[in-house]
C-alpha cells in the first residue's frame, strides 16, 4: 500500500528520465525554493566541514609528538578554537537543521514550501559571509580561548580575533533563530490536512523539538555575546573579576545555549535515523509515539542540565546535585529511542546499503558517547576527568559518531531524492569502512588518555602519552582520507550516477511520492495520506494471507 | 486515511496580504502574525537572559548598588513609564480604526504613538545625560545602561516600524479592514516593548 496516491496528469516516470531539477545557476543566487536552499546549506556547510577538518588534522599533527614542534602554542590555541567553532556553528547545525530540515520537512508534510521562503533564504545567506568573516580572523590572529570563550581569558588574547568571533556567533545565532522560527510555523501550520501530528514522520517531530531549542536558547547566547563584546571593546566589567564582574555568569549564559546546542546537533540526526532504519529494515518503526514524545522530552530536559559543564566552576553542592540528576534523567528518553531503533531493526530483512550501514553505526557509536555522557554527568567522576581527553573522546562520540554518521546516513539515503541518482554503493562502502575505522582509531584511545590525566587544549604533553597519541593521529589521517571517496562519489554521482527513480527505497513517507528531484512546489497535486509513514511489511503479510486463503 | 482533497488555503482562510511573502509559491494561509509572535517569544528570551544575569550580579555582590553609586532619580522615569504605558492604549485605537477601514484614523493614532515613543526616548536621553555615573563606573552602572539601552533600541525599532507602515499607507488601499498585518505586527511589537519596560522599570528602579 502506498502512503499517498497522487492523481497526476503526466504519466509516472519510473526512472526519472526528465530533468526536473532546478537550473544550476539557482544554487548561486537568492532562491526562495526550500529544496535549493537545502542544497545550498548542505554544500556550503560541507565546505566548512572540510576546512574544519584540515584544522583538526593540524591539531592532531601537532599532538603526534609530545613536544611543540609543528605549530607554535599560540597557533595551536587558535587552531582548536576555530576548529570547534566551524564544526559546530558552520557544519553540524547548518547541515542538520538548514540542510536536511529545509529539504525534507516541507516534502514530508506535503507542503509546497516553507512558511516564510524569503526569511529562509536570508537565514541561509547570513551563513557564508559569517563563515568567511570567521576565517578572515586568521589574518589578525583569531580567537584563541577555546570555542567556549570563557572570560577573563577571552578578554586577554587576540582581541581583534575575539571580536570577530563574537560577531560571527551573533550572526550565526540570528540565522539559526530565523530557521527555527520557520520550521516551527511550517510544521505546526502547513501539514496537509490528512496528516495529524501523530501521523507525521519522526524527522518532523525531531525538527520541531530542535526548533524550539533554537528559539528559546539561542537568544541567551546572543545576550552573553553582547555583554562579552562590551567587556572586550568598551571595557565594562560584566565578566571581569578585576572590575567586580562575575565570569561564572558568562558560563551560565553560555551553557544555557550551548548545552541545548548539543541537542540541536543530535535531535535532527535522531529523526533521520528513525526514517532510515525502518525503510531499510522493511519493518514498522518500534514505538512511534515513544520516539516522538522522547524528542520533546529531550528538548525540554535539555534546557535544565547546562551546569553539568560547570561542576568544577565552584558550583554549590545542591546545584551540582540537581544538575547531576537532571542530566542522568535525559538518558531515559534517549535510551527509549535507542531501544526502539534496536527493536525496529531486530528481525528485519535488512538492506545493508551505505545509508543503513551509517545508520546502524550511528546507533552503536552514539551509545558509546551516550554512556560516557552518563559517566561524566556524575559529579565525582566529572571532577576527575574534567578538561581531559576523556571529554574530547566523549564529545566526539556524540558529535562525530552521532551527528556526522547521521549526516552521512542521511546523505546516502536522500541523495537519490535530491539528484535523481544513487551514490555509488561500492565507494560508499569504502567510505563507510574508512570512516568507521578512522573514527574509532582516533577517538577510542582518547578515553584512556583522559583517564590517565592528559589535559586537553594544551599543545605539549607528558611523553608517557606519546604512543597512544601517535595512534590517534594515524587514525585521524585515515579519517581525513575517508572523505575523499565520498567527495568524488558525490560529485561524480550527481551527474553520472545510476538513475534512481522516484522511490528507490520503497519508502512510505511523502517525499518519495513525487519525482526525483521534485518539481518546483514539490507536488503536481496535493498528496493525500492513505497510510502511516512506517507501515512497512503490511503488504507482505497481506500477500501471505491472501496466498494462504487462495491455497485453502 | 481520513484525507480529503486538499486545499489548505481555502480551509484556513488565505488572505491576499500574504501574496508578496509567498512569492511564486502559491497559496497558503497567512502565517505572518503567528510567526511574528513566535519571534517575540524568542526575543523575550534575550531579555530574560539579561534579567537573570542582572539578578545574579546583584545576588553575588556584597552591596547593591555598590557603595558610592548615586541614587537613581525616579520622577522622570516614572513619567516616562506612564507615557509608554498609555501609548499601548493609544496604538490599540489604530487597530480598531483600521478594522473599520478608517485609514485616516489609524494614521492619526500611529502618529500619536510615535510621538509618545519619541518623548520616551528623549526622556531617556535626558536621564542619561544627567546621571552621575557612566557606562564603566561600576557593575551596576554597566548593567543599567546596557539593559535600558537595549530596551531603548527596541523602542526605536518600534517607531521605525510604525514609520514604515505609515509610509506604505500612502498607497491607496494598501491597508484595509481585511489586510493590515503591518499594523497588527507594529501593535503587537509595541505591547511587547511596553511589557519589557514595565519589568525593567520594576527591576532597576523599584526593587
Amino acid at each position: 500500500m502506498a502512503q499517498a496516491e497522487l492523481p497526476r496528469q503526466i504519466p509516472l516516470d519510473p526512472l526519472g528520465e526528465q530533468e526536473q531539477g532546478p537550473n544550476w545557476r539557482e544554487y548561486f543566487g537568492f532562491s526562495t525554493d526550500h529544496k535549493v536552499i537545502g542544497i545550498q546549506y548542505l554544500v556550503t556547510s560541507f565546505v566548512f566541514y572540510l576546512i574544519g577538518g584540515v584544522l583538526a588534522e593540524l591539531v592532531r599533527t601537532e599532538l603526534a609528538t609530545p613536544e611543540v614542534d609543528f605549530v607554535s602554542r599560540e597557533t595551536y590555541n587558535a587552531l582548536f578554537t576555530i576548529h570547534a567553532t566551524i564544526m559546530i556553528f558552520l557544519w553540524i547545525i547548518p547541515t542538520l537543521t538548514g540542510g536536511f530540515g529545509n529539504y525534507l520537512v516541507p516534502l514530508m508534510i506535503g507542503a509546497r514550501d516553507m512558511a516564510f521562503p524569503r526569511l529562509n533564504a536570508i537565514a541561509f545567506w547570513i551563513i557564508p559571509p559569517s563563515g568567511v568573516l570567521l576565517l578572515c580572523s586568521f589574518f589578525i590572529g583569531p580567537a584563541s580561548a577555546g570555542w567556549t570563550s570563557y572570560p577573563p581569558l577571552s578578554l586577554m588574547v587576540n582581541k581583534g580575533g575575539e571580536a570577530i568571533w563574537i560577531a560571527g556567533v551573533i550572526l550565526l545565532g540570528t540565522s539559526s533563530i530565523m530557521a527555527g522560527l520557520n520550521f516551527i510555523v511550517t510544521i505546526l501550520k502547513m501539514r496537509i490536512p490528512s496528516m495529524p501530528l501523530m501521523k507525521m514522520p519522526l524527522f518532523c517531530w525531531a525538527m520541531m523539538a530542535t526548533s524550539a531549542l533554537q528559539l528559546v536558547a539561542t537568544p541567551v547566547l546572543t545576550g552573553a555575546m553582547v555583554l562579552l563584546g562590551f567587556d572586550l571593546l568598551v571595557g565594562t566589567a560584566f565578566f571581569n573579576p578585576t572590575g567586580g564582574g562575575d565570569p561564572i555568569v558568562y558560563q551560565h549564559m553560555f551553557w544555557f545555549y550551548s548545552h541545548p546546542a548539543v541537542y540541536i546537533m543530535i535531535l535532527p540526526a535522531f529523526g533521520m535515523i528513525s526514517e532510515i532504519l525502518p525503510t531499510h529494515a522493511r519493518k514498522p518503526i518500534f514505538g512511534y509515539q515513544a520516539i516522538a514524545y522522547s524528542s520533546i522530552a529531550i528538548s525540554f530536559l535539555g534546557l535544565i542540565v547546562w551546569a553539568h559543564h560547570m561542576f568544577t566552576s565552584g558550583t554549590p553542592d545542591w546545584l551540582r546535585m540537581f544538575f547531576m540528576i537532571a542530566t542522568m534523567i535525559i538518558a531515559v528518553p534517549t535510551g527509549i529511542k535507542v531501544f526502539s531503533w534496536v527493536a525496529t531493526v531486530w528481525g528485519g530483512k535488512l538492506r545493508l546499503c551505505s545509508a543503513m550501514l551509517f545508520g546502524m553505526a550511528f546507533v552503536s557509536m552514539f551509545v558509546i558517547g551516550g554512556l560516557s555522557g552518563v559517566m561524566v554527568a556524575s559529579v565525582p567522576f566529572d571532577i576527575h576527568v574534567h578538561d581531559t581527553y576523556f571529554i574530547v573522546a566523549h564529545l566526539h562520540y556524540v558529535l562525530f559518531g552521532g551527528s556526522v554518521f547521521g549526516i552521512y546516513a542521511g546523505l546516502y539515503h536522500w541523495f537519490p531524492k535530491m539528484t535523481g541518482r544513487f551514490l555509488n554503493e561500492g565507494w560508499g562502502k569504502v567510505h563507510f569502512v574508512l570512516t568507521f575505522v578512522g573514527f574509532n582509531m582516533t577517538f577510542l584511545p582518547m578515553h584512556v588518555l583522559g583517564l590517565q590525566g592528559m589535559n586537553r587544549r594544551i599543545a605539549e604533553y607528558d611523553p608517557q602519552y606519546a604512543g597512544i597519541n601517535m595512534f590517534c593521529t594515524i587514525g585521524s589521517y585515515i579519517l581525513a582520507v575517508s572523505t575523499i571517496p565520498f567527495l568524488f562519489n558525490a560529485i561524480w554521482s550527481w551527474s553520472q550516477g545510476e538513475k534512481a527513480g522516484d522511490n528507490p527505497w520503497n519508502s512510505l513517507t511523502l517525499e518519495w511520492m513525487t519525482t526525483s528531484p521534485p518539481p518546483v512546489e514539490n507536488f503536481e497535486e496535493d498528496p493525500v495520506l492513505v497510510s502511516g509513514p512506517y507501515d512497512y511489511g503490511h503488504t507482505y503479510y497481506q500477500d501471505l494471507e491472501d496466498k494462504a486463503i487462495a491455497q485453502s | 486515511m481520513q484525507g480529503s482533497t486538499v486545499n489548505q488555503g481555502s480551509e484556513l482562510g488565505y488572505t491576499e496580504a500574504h501574496a508578496p511573502e509567498a512569492g511564486h509559491h502559491g497559496e497558503h494561509p497567512d502565517l505572518r502574525l503567528f510567526g511574528f509572535i513566535v519571534f517575540l517569544i524568542s526575543e523575550s528570551m534575550l531579555f530574560l537572559g539579561l534579567f537573570v544575569a542582572y539578578f545574579t550580579f546583584r545576588a553575588v555582590a556584597t552591596s547593591w548598588p555598590p557603595v558610592g553609586t548615586p541614587d537613581l532619580e525616579i520622577l522622570l522615569p516614572g513619567i516616562n513609564t506612564v507615557i509608554l504605558l498609555s501609548s499601548s492604549f493609544v496604538i490599540h485605537n489604530a487597530d480598531t480604526a483600521i478594522k473599520k477601514n478608517d485609514v485616516a484614523g489609524f494614521r492619526l493614532w500611529f502618529l500619536v504613538t510615535m510621538a509618545m515613543g519619541a518623548t520616551f526616548l528623549a526622556g531617556q536621553i535626558y536621564e542619561y545625560a544627567h546621571l552621575e555615573f557612566g557606562l564603566k563606573s561600576n557593575l551596576f552602572a554597566s548593567t543599567f545602561y546596557v539593559l535600558t539601552g537595549f530596551h531603548g533600541l527596541h523602542v526605536l525599532v518600534g517607531i521605525l516600524m510604525m514609520g514604515t507602515v505609515l509610509w506604505r499607507s500612502r498607497q491607496e488601499g494598501h491597508y484595509s479592514s481585511e489586510k493590515h498585518f503591518g499594523i497588527e505586527a507594529a501593535e503587537v511589537y509595541w505591547h511587547f516593548v511596553d511589557v519589557i519596560w514595565v519589568l525593567l522599570f520594576t527591576i532597576l528602579y523599584i526593587l
